[in-house]
């Protein structure tokens, strides 16, 4: 289980990246964050965000148009 | 915002302030800004006018050739001429302020606000201030008052420097 989830269903470039940059901040480094959006654009995004920030992507997966993330805070 | 010198840096200077042009900025200075880049932005001529407390931003088909709306499940041009018949720009506005809304993109009023909570650096161009007949008591509060060197001081020292 995440440590917290955010959905951002609906919300398009580049505010799922900017709520989940958010979110992270109150996630215990270590721990982990579960993001739910529908926007395509956000796969390459969120590899991109973490690459840069020193996050780990530990998960990315797609359910029809659902897509799923797991972040781990690193730094 | 970390402080340590291997913090990347971007710097934009914003010289459009319709509403379909005040996206690329705000975007990119919001996400750059979330992904720990110190953001400059230099906002001068009409894009100081992004930084007007109330913002009534706007769009024209004219000078936009490949503007294009979806409309009846296909997209429709917008040729230039038809920015002179009356109400075309506002309703092509209006439009567009529809799809916004429909496709959750952000208000510009939005991004300016998360940009400025992320310590985004606003630097309103003084020239164009007493050009236009702006005073500060017109503009939101946050940017600093500054001046062409002000911006090529920052531009120096940043890895990325976009003009927008």
């Amino acid at each position: 289980m995440a440590n917290q989830v955010l959905d951002a269903k609906g919300l398009n470039c580049p505010l799922p990246i900017l709520r989940a940059k958010k979110a992270l901040k109150d996630v215990p480094v270590g721990g982990t964050l579960q993001v739910i959006a529908t926007d395509p654009g956000a796969v390459k995004d969120f590899e991109a965000f973490c690459r840069t920030t020193g996050n780990d992507l530990v998960e990315s997966k797609a359910d029809g148009k659902v897509f799923e993330f797991l972040i781990k805070r690193i730094s | 915002m970390s402080s340590d010198t291997n913090t990347k840096s971007l710097s934009m200077i914003v010289t459009k302030g319709s509403l379909d042009w005040a996206y690329p900025p705000f975007i990119l200075a919001t996400t750059a800004a979330a992904m720990g880049l110190n953001v400059t932005m230099f906002f001068t001529f009409y894009g100081l006018t992004l930084l007007k407390k109330k913002l009534d931003l706007k769009i024209s088909t004219l000078g936009n050739p490949a503007m294009e709306m979806p409309m009846f499940g296909m997209h429709i041009g917008m040729p230039n001429l038809v920015s002179a018949v009356p109400g075309v720009d506002a309703a092509a506005t209006a439009m567009m302020k529809n799809l916004i809304k429909k496709k959750g993109v952000a208000s510009i009023e939005e991004l300016r606000s998360m940009a400025l909570e992320a310590d985004v650096k606003m630097i309103a161009c003084q020239m164009t201030m007493d050009l236009f007949e702006y005073t500060p008591d017109d503009m939101i509060q946050g940017p600093v008052l500054g001046g062409a060197a002000t911006y090529i001081e920052t531009a120096t020292k940043s890895d990325i420097n976009l003009f927008i």
